[in-house]
C-alpha cells in the first residue's frame, strides 16, 4: 500500500487527523496496518539521495505487506517547514517516522518531544533522543574501493572530485579517496570543485568538464545527479557513480558505484517497532552490515584490479584496514596521524582537514 | 592553458549560455508587452520533460523539440487565460505556475529517470567545422545554439523594425492608448506570452536534450530564475541579454575552472558568488552608461488591463 501525500494535503488533512488522535494511541488492532512516514528533502526522481531512501520504503512494503502503510512527503525544505510535516506525520498516526536529511535534526528532535509515543529515526544526525535514533552509512568505507581502483586505472595521475558543501560528510569522503588512490600511485592528485549544491546536474556537468579540461581523468562526485559520469562517458574518461547504480548513463565510463542501501535497516526498524523492541539507538553502518555496497566492477576495471578493490573491500568488512590509518600527514605536510594509529569515528565525523594530495 | 583546451572551455560555456538564453529572450518579449510571467522555471520544466519524453519514444529529436515548445506555450496558456482573460494576479499566478511546473513535470517524468537518450547531433559544416579554433567553436553545435543566436537577431529586428514589434511595445508602454486607436490589447498579450512559453520550452528541451541529456526531477536547477533577473538587468534588450546570459555563463565555467586550478587562494564560497556579482555589475554599469537611454521597463509591466466595455 502507498500513499503519496502532498504538502498541502497535509494541511488540509491535519484537522480531520487530530480528531482522530485520541483513538491512535499504541497500536490498538494488531489487524491496524503499522503507519510509517518518509521526510525527503528532495525528489523521489533524483536519482541519489531520495532515491535510494525511496527504495528503502519500497522494501519495507514488500517485505511488510499488509502489514504496514507507508507515506511519504518529498521535497520538504530543511528548517521550519520540516517541522510542521514531521508534526502532521505523528499527528495522523503514523508510529514510526523517517526524517531523511541533516537538516530535519532539529525539528525531528522537537517534534519528538510533543510526541513521546512515536518513534523517531532520523539520518546522518548526531543527536538522539528517548524516541530518537540516528543512523548514518560510512560511505567513506566505498571511497577507499574507488580510490583503490582510480589508483590503477588514471594515466594522468589527476582525479576531479565534484564536491557539494565543504562539511565533514564530504571531506571525509575526499580524504578517504586521496589515501587510497596515493596507496597505489604515490603521485596522485584530486583536484575538487565546490558546486555548492546537492543537485543541479547543468552545474555538475560543467564542473566535470572544467576538471576534464585540467587533466582530470577520473571522475568523482558527492553529489547526486548522474550529469559528471554522462560527461565522463562522453569524453571517454572514467568515474565512479554516487548513491545510485549510473550505469545506464555511462556503460564504458563507470568503473562502479556507491550504493546507499537502506533497505535493511528500515525493515529491521521497521519489525522492532512491530515487535515492540525498538530502542533509541546510535548507528554507523558501512561495507560490513551492507549499508554501503559496491556496484558490478565496469568493464574497464582489470582483472588484476578487481582483485585489489575486492581485497580491500574485504580487508574493510573484516576491520584489517582502516580508511583512515597512519601515518596521514594534511595538506600543509603536517603529521595528522602517526604510524600504527588510526581516526577514531568521532575525529571522522568531525573532519575539517585534507590530506596530502587533495587540491581544494 | 592550450587552444584546444580554451575551445572546450569556450564550448562548454556556450552550453551553459544557451538555455538562459532562450528563457530571457522569451520572457523579455513577454515582459515587452506589458505582462510579467515568473512562471518561467515551471515552463522550462515542462519544455525539458516534453522533450526528453518525445524524443525517447519516438526517436526523432525535431519532434522532441517542437513538442518542448508546445508544452512552455500549453503552460504559458494556462497563465494567459487566468491572467488574461480572468484578470488574475500575474505575480502570484506566474509563481503558482512554476509550482505547478515542478508537480507536473515530475509526474509525467516519472517513467523517464534513468533512461538514457543520445544528446542532439552536432550541425557539422562540411571544409568550414574542421578549421581549427573556429571551426568547433562557430560551426559544430547542435541546432538548439544557432537557433538561439539566430533568435536574439530576429527578436531584436522584430520589436525595432516591424510594425507588429512596435505594436506589441505600444501595448507593453500604453495599454490603454493602444487600445484606443483599435489594437486588441489581449490578443497581442496572448501571442507573447505563448511566445514567451514556448522559448522557456526550448530552454528546457536544451537542458534535457543537450546539456545534460537526461531527465531528472527540477533539473533546472534555478535556471528560470536566472533567465528573469537577465531580463531586468539586460534593460528589456535582447543584445544585452545574449551579453548577460554569456557573460553569466562564462563566469560559472571560468569560477569552476578557478576552483580546479586550486582556487587561487580565493575561497570556493566567493568564487561561486563570481558569475552573480559579475553579470549584476557589468549590466549595471552599461545601464547606466552615458549610451543609456531611459530604463526602459514597460510601463504597463505588470499591470492589469480590463477592455473597457
Amino acid at each position: 500500500m502507498k500513499t503519496a501525500v502532498t504538502r498541502r494535503d497535509f494541511v488540509l488533512g491535519s484537522a480531520a487527523a487530530a480528531g482522530t488522535l485520541g483513538l491512535a494511541g499504541p497500536r490498538a488492532f494488531a489487524a491496524e496496518p503499522l503507519k510509517v512516514g518518509f521526510v525527503y528533502v528532495g525528489p523521489v526522481g533524483d536519482f541519489g539521495w531520495t532515491h535510494g531512501h525511496d527504495m528503502g520504503r519500497k522494501a519495507i512494503e514488500a517485505h511488510f505487506g499488509g502489514q504496514v502503510k507507508t507515506t511519504f512527503v518529498e521535497n520538504v525544505a530543511e528548517g521550519p517547514d520540516a517541522e510542521r510535516v514531521i508534526r502532521q506525520l505523528a499527528s495522523s498516526g503514523h508510529e514510526l517516522i523517517f526524517s531523511t536529511s541533516f537538516g530535519f535534526m532539529n525539528p525531528t528532535l522537537r517534534v519528538a518531544k510533543m510526541f513521546p509515543k512515536v518513534k523517531f529515526e532520523h539520518a546522518t544526525g548526531y543527536r538522539t533522543a528517548p524516541n530518537v535514533s540516528v543512523y548514518n552509512a560510512r560511505f567513506h568505507e566505498g571511497r577507499v574501493v574507488c580510490g583503490t581502483i582510480a589508483g590503477h586505472v588514471t594515466k594522468s595521475g589527476i582525479a576531479g572530485y565534484i564536491g557539494s558543501f565543504p562539511i565533514p560528510e564530504v571531506v571525509m569522503g575526499i580524504n578517504a579517496f586521496t589515501l587510497a588512490a596515493r596507496k597505489i600511485r604515490p603521485d596522485t592528485k584530486v583536484k575538487v570543485v565546490w558546486v555548492n549544491s546537492w543537485y543541479d546536474p547543468g552545474k555538475e556537468g560543467d564542473a566535470a568538464k572544467a576538471l576534464i579540461d585540467q587533466g582530470a581523468d577520473i571522475m568523482c562526485q558527492h553529489t547526486d545527479s548522474p550529469a559528471p559520469l554522462q560527461v565522463a562517458e562522453a569524453r571517454g574518461i572514467h568515474g565512479f557513480g554516487q548513491a545510485s547504480d549510473m550505469k545506464t548513463f555511462a556503460p564504458n565510463a563507470q568503473l562502479t558505484a556507491i550504493l546507499d542501501v537502506w533497505d535493511g535497516y528500515y525493515i529491521q526498524r521497521t519489525r522492532d517497532v512491530l515487535d515492540r523492541k525498538w530502542q533509541s539507538q546510535s548507528i554507523w553502518w558501512g561495507l560490513k552490515e551492507g549499508m554501503v555496497k559496491m556496484a558490478p566492477y565496469g568493464a574497464a576495471v582489470p582483472e588484476n584490479v578487481r582483485q585489489e578493490a575486492e581485497a580491500a573491500r574485504e580487508a574493510l568488512v573484516s576491520g584489517a584496514r582502516h580508511p583512515f590509518a597512519g601515518p596521514i600527514e594534511d595538506q600543509k605536510g603536517v603529521p595528522r596521524v602517526a604510524e600504527g594509529q588510526s581516526l577514531s569515528d568521532k575525529e571522522i565525523a568531525a573532519m575539517d582537514w585534507y590530506v596530502e594530495g587533495v587540491e581544494a | 592553458m592550450s587552444a584546444e583546451t580554451a575551445v572546450l572551455v569556450m564550448l562548454t560555456v556556450i552550453s551553459a549560455a544557451t538555455p538562459l538564453l532562450f528563457a530571457a529572450l522569451g520572457e523579455l518579449v513577454v515582459e515587452k508587452s506589458g505582462v510579467l510571467n515568473l512562471g518561467v522555471e515551471g515552463m522550462m520544466l515542462a519544455g525539458a520533460v516534453a522533450g526528453f519524453a518525445v524524443t525517447v519514444s519516438t526517436g526523432s529529436a525535431v519532434l522532441g523539440i517542437v513538442c518542448a515548445a508546445l508544452a512552455g506555450a500549453l503552460m504559458a496558456l494556462i497563465f494567459g487565460v487566468l491572467t488574461l482573460t480572468l484578470a488574475a494576479n500575474q505575480v502570484a499566478t506566474g509563481l503558482a505556475l512554476t509550482i505547478f511546473g515542478v508537480g507536473l513535470s515530475a509526474l509525467l517524468g516519472a517513467g523517464f529517470v534513468g533512461v538514457p537518450v543520445a544528446p542532439l547531433p552536432k550541425l557539422a559544416v562540411p571544409g568550414l567545422s574542421d578549421l581549427a579554433v573556429i571551426g568547433p567553436l562557430l560551426f559544430a553545435h547542435d541546432a538548439l545554439v544557432y537557433l538561439s543566436i539566430l533568435a536574439t537577431a530576429g527578436i531584436g529586428w522584430f520589436l525595432a523594425r516591424t510594425r507588429a514589434g512596435m505594436i506589441l511595445r505600444a501595448v507593453g508602454e500604453s495599454d490603454e492608448s493602444a487600445h484606443s486607436i483599435g489594437y486588441n490589447v489581449i490578443r497581442v498579450r496572448y501571442l507573447a506570452v505563448l511566445f514567451g512559453g514556448a522559448m522557456s520550452g526550448l530552454a528546457g528541451a536544451f537542458l534535457s536534450l543537450s546539456h545534460t541529456p537526461m531527465w531528472a526531477e527540477e533539473m533546472t536547477a534555478g535556471r528560470g530564475w536566472i533567465a528573469l533577473a537577465l531580463v531586468v538587468f539586460s534593460s528589456w534588450r535582447p543584445g544585452r541579454v545574449l551579453l548577460g546570459a554569456y557573460l553569466f555563463g562564462g563566469v560559472t565555467i571560468l569560477q569552476l575552472h578557478a576552483q580546479g586550478a586550486g582556487g587561487l587562494g580565493i575561497p570556493a564560497q566567493v568564487l561561486s558568488m563570481l558569475p552573480y556579482l559579475a553579470t549584476i555589475a557589468v549590466l549595471t554599469i552599461i545601464a547606466a552608461g552615458p549610451w543609456r537611454g531611459r530604463l526602459d521597463a514597460p510601463a504597463c509591466l505588470g499591470k492589469l488591463f480590463r477592455p473597457p466595455t
